[in-house]
C-alpha cells in the first residue's frame, strides 16, 4: 500500500514537472484563460447581461475542455510509447495502474490549477453585484469534475496510439460525443430512428445535464457518481489497453 | 541468479523466441549473441519482466518474473535497447525520479544519485537537459539508472551500440568492475565485446540457442583453432610437413628461395604446434616466425548462425 502511494506520487510529480519544465504549461494556461475570458465577456456579454451570475462563464467550459484537455492529455502515454520510456517505467517495479493513476492525478491537478486561475471572473462578479457564492462553488466543482472526465478520456486515447495527433483527434471526438449526446438537436434526430429507451440511453451518457445541474448549484450525488463513473471507466479502459499493448 | 527454462514468445505468427533455456550465476558476464532479429532483445525483455513469455518461466533470485514482476524487478537493473530517457528532464532529475521509484527518499536518495553520477562519469552533464546529450552520455545515463538500487542482476541490451572506441572502453570497464558481485547479462552483435568482457557466450539464431559456452571454448570450434602459421628457411619444408598425419591442409602463403611462409590447418583442431616445432629443431631449419591460432569467434558465429538459417529456410 505504502509502495503503491509512493509510486503514484513519484509518477505524478514527474508528470507535473514535465508540464512546467516545458512551455506547454504556460502556453496552455494563458490560452485557456484568454479563451475563457473571450467567451465570457465578448460572446456571452457578461457586462451587458446585467446579472451577477456566472452562467455565461461556465457554459463554455465543456467546449473549451473539448479542445484543450486533449492537448494536455495526448502526450501522457503516446510519448512514453514513442520514445520507449514505457519500457523503463514498467521494468522498475511500477505497475500500469500506479503509473496511470499518477499521470491522471498530475494532468487533472494541472487542469484544476488552470481553472482556479479564472478566479478574477468571480472577483469581477462579486465587485459588480452579489452572486450566490454557493452556486459559484458548486459550478466550479462541476467544472473540475468535467475536466477530470475529459482528462481520463484523453488519457485513454493517448494509450491507444503512439501518435499524439491521432490521440488528440480521438479525444476530441469522444468529447464531442459526450457533449452532444444530450443536446435536443441530436436527440431529436435520433428519436426518429431509434426506440425511445435507446435515445434516453445515449442521452444519459452526456456531460451536459450533469454539468448543468451543478452549474445551477444543485449538488446531487447522482451527478457526482456520473462523473466518477466516467473517470473510473476511462481509467479502467486505459489499464486494459496498457496491459494488452505492453508486455504482449 | 537467473534461471530461464523453455522460453517461447510469438509475435503474431512469427516465433521470435523458441524454447530458450539458460542459467547464470553470480560473477558471470553472459553475452547474448546473434544476428539482428534473432530474438536477443525479446529474450532480455522477458527476463526484465517487460514481456510475458507464451510458455516457459524465468526465475530471478528464485522469483517467477511473469508471476510477480514487481518483486522480481527489485533485483534487476535493466537498460533497454536504444537507451530510452525522458528527454525533457535533466540527468540528475531523471536519476532522482528513478531513485524515488526505487524507494529512496530525501538525503538517501540524493546520495544514491550522486554515487551513480560519479560512478558513470556523468559529473560534467549532471544539470544538462537530456535532449542535448551526446550518445555516449545518453547511454551512460541509462546505465547509471540500472545501478541506483544496487541490484544483483544487470540486464544490458546492446550497452555499447553506437559508441566510439573510447566510450566503449569506459562502458566495458564499468561492466568489468561490477562483474564480481553481480550477474550481468548483455546482448550484443559485436564479437570483440564478447571476447573482451564475457565469461560466457550464448548464441541465439532464429529464436533458438545454438551455442552456450565460454568464448574460449567456442573459439575451439573454429576451423582455424590450433592452425599454425610458419615462416622457415630449409630444404623441402612442405614435403616434410605433408607426411604429418594431423595436418589436414598446407597452404603456401609466400616463397623466397628456400624460405617459405606456410599456413598449416590441423585435422579436427588437433594441436600440431609441438610436433612442428620439434621437426624444425631436428632438421635445423631456420625459424623466423611461428603463430598458433586461437580460433576466431566470428568464424564460429558465422558457421553456427548461417547453417541455422539455411536449415530454417528448407
Amino acid at each position: 500500500m505504502k509502495e503503491n502511494l509512493h509510486h503514484i506520487a513519484a509518477v505524478a510529480k514527474r508528470e507535473w514537472r514535465a508540464y512546467f519544465d516545458s512551455p506547454v504549461a504556460y502556453v496552455f494556461i494563458i490560452i485557456f484563460l484568454m479563451l475563457a475570458g473571450f467567451f465570457t465577456f465578448s460572446i456571452a456579454r457578461f457586462f451587458e447581461a446585467g446579472q451577477a451570475d456566472l452562467t455565461g462563464f461556465f457554459q463554455w467550459h465543456p467546449w473549451l475542455y473539448m479542445i484543450l484537455v486533449p492537448a494536455v492529455a495526448m502526450r501522457l502515454w503516446a510519448e512514453e510509447r514513442r520514445s520507449g520510456t514505457i519500457e523503463l517505467l514498467f521494468t522498475v517495479s511500477v505497475t500500469p495502474l500506479q503509473a496511470l493513476l499518477g499521470k491522471f492525478i498530475a494532468a487533472w491537478l494541472f487542469m484544476i490549477l488552470a481553472l482556479a486561475l479564472t478566479f478574477p471572473v468571480v472577483l469581477t462578479a462579486v465587485y459588480l453585484g452579489s452572486p450566490d457564492l454557493g452556486t459559484v462553488a458548486s459550478a466550479y466543482l462541476g467544472s473540475a469534475l468535467l475536466a477530470g472526465a475529459y482528462v481520463a478520456a484523453g488519457m485513454f486515447t493517448s494509450a491507444l496510439t503512439r501518435n499524439q495527433v491521432i490521440s488528440f483527434i480521438l479525444a476530441v471526438v469522444i468529447g464531442l460525443f459526450l457533449i452532444l449526446a444530450g443536446y435536443p438537436p441530436v436527440t431529436d434526430l435520433l428519436a426518429h430512428r431509434m426506440p425511445g429507451w435507446l435515445v434516453d440511453g445515449v442521452a444519459s451518457f452526456s456531460f451536459m445535464p450533469h454539468f448543468e445541474a451543478l452549474q445551477r448549484g444543485v449538488i446531487d450525488l447522482r451527478d457526482l457518481a456520473y462523473f466518477a463513473s466516467v473517470m473510473v471507466f476511462m481509467l479502467f479502459s486505459t489499464q486494459v489497453v496498457l496491459k494488452n499493448k505492453v508486455g504482449k | 541468479m537467473i534461471n530461464a527454462s523453455g522460453l517461447i514468445k510469438n509475435f503474431g505468427h512469427r516465433r521470435a523466441v523458441d524454447d530458450v533455456s539458460f542459467e547464470a550465476q553470480k560473477g558471470a558476464v553472459v553475452g547474448i549473441l546473434g544476428p539482428n532479429g534473432a530474438g536477443k532483445t525479446t529474450t532480455i525483455r522477458m527476463v526484465a519482466g517487460f514481456l510475458t513469455p507464451d510458455a516457459g518461466t524465468v526465475w530471478v533470485n528464485g522469483i517467477d518474473v511473469a508471476a510477480d514482476p514487481v518483486a522480481a524487478q527489485k533485483h534487476i537493473g535493466y537498460m533497454p535497447e536504444t537507451s530510452p530517457l525522458y528527454e525533457d528532464m535533466t540527468v540528475s532529475g531523471f536519476l532522482r525520479f528513478l531513485a524515488e521509484v526505487r524507494g529512496f527518499n530525501g538525503v538517501q536518495r540524493q546520495r544514491r544519485v550522486d554515487e551513480v553520477i560519479e560512478r558513470c562519469f556523468l559529473q560534467p552533464v549532471r544539470n544538462q537537459s537530456i535532449d542535448t546529450l551526446s550518445k555516449g552520455y545518453r547511454q551512460r545515463t541509462c546505465f547509471a539508472q540500472t545501478l541506483l538500487h544496487d541490484p544483483d542482476i544487470l540486464l544490458l541490451d546492446e550497452p555499447t551500440e553506437g559508441l566510439d572506441p573510447n566510450q566503449k572502453q569506459v562502458v566495458r570497464d564499468m561492466i568489468r568492475e561490477m562483474s564480481k558481485e553481480k550477474v550481468i547479462m548483455l546482448s550484443t552483435h559485436v564479437l570483440e565485446e564478447v571476447e573482451a568482457i564475457c565469461t560466457r557466450a550464448i548464441i541465439i539464431s532464429a529464436g533458438k540457442v545454438v551455442a552456450d559456452a565460454a568464448p574460449a571454448a567456442l573459439k575451439e570450434r573454429s576451423n582455424r583453432y590450433n592452425a599454425v602459421t610458419l615462416d622457415v628457411e630449409g630444404d623441402g619444408v612442405p614435403a616434410v610437413l605433408e607426411t604429418f598425419p594431423n595436418i589436414g591442409k598446407i597452404r603456401t602463403l609466400a616463397t623466397d628461395g628456400n624460405r617459405t611462409r606456410l599456413f598449416l590447418l590441423p585435422k579436427l583442431g588437433k594441436p600440431i604446434a609441438a610436433e612442428v616445432l620439434e621437426t624444425v629443431r631436428e632438421k635445423h631449419w631456420k625459424l623466423f616466425d611461428m603463430k598458433v591460432d586461437e580460433g576466431r569467434l566470428d568464424d564460429v558465429f558465422r558457421r553456427i548462425t548461417t547453417t541455422e538459417d539455411t536449415r530454417e529456410a528448407e
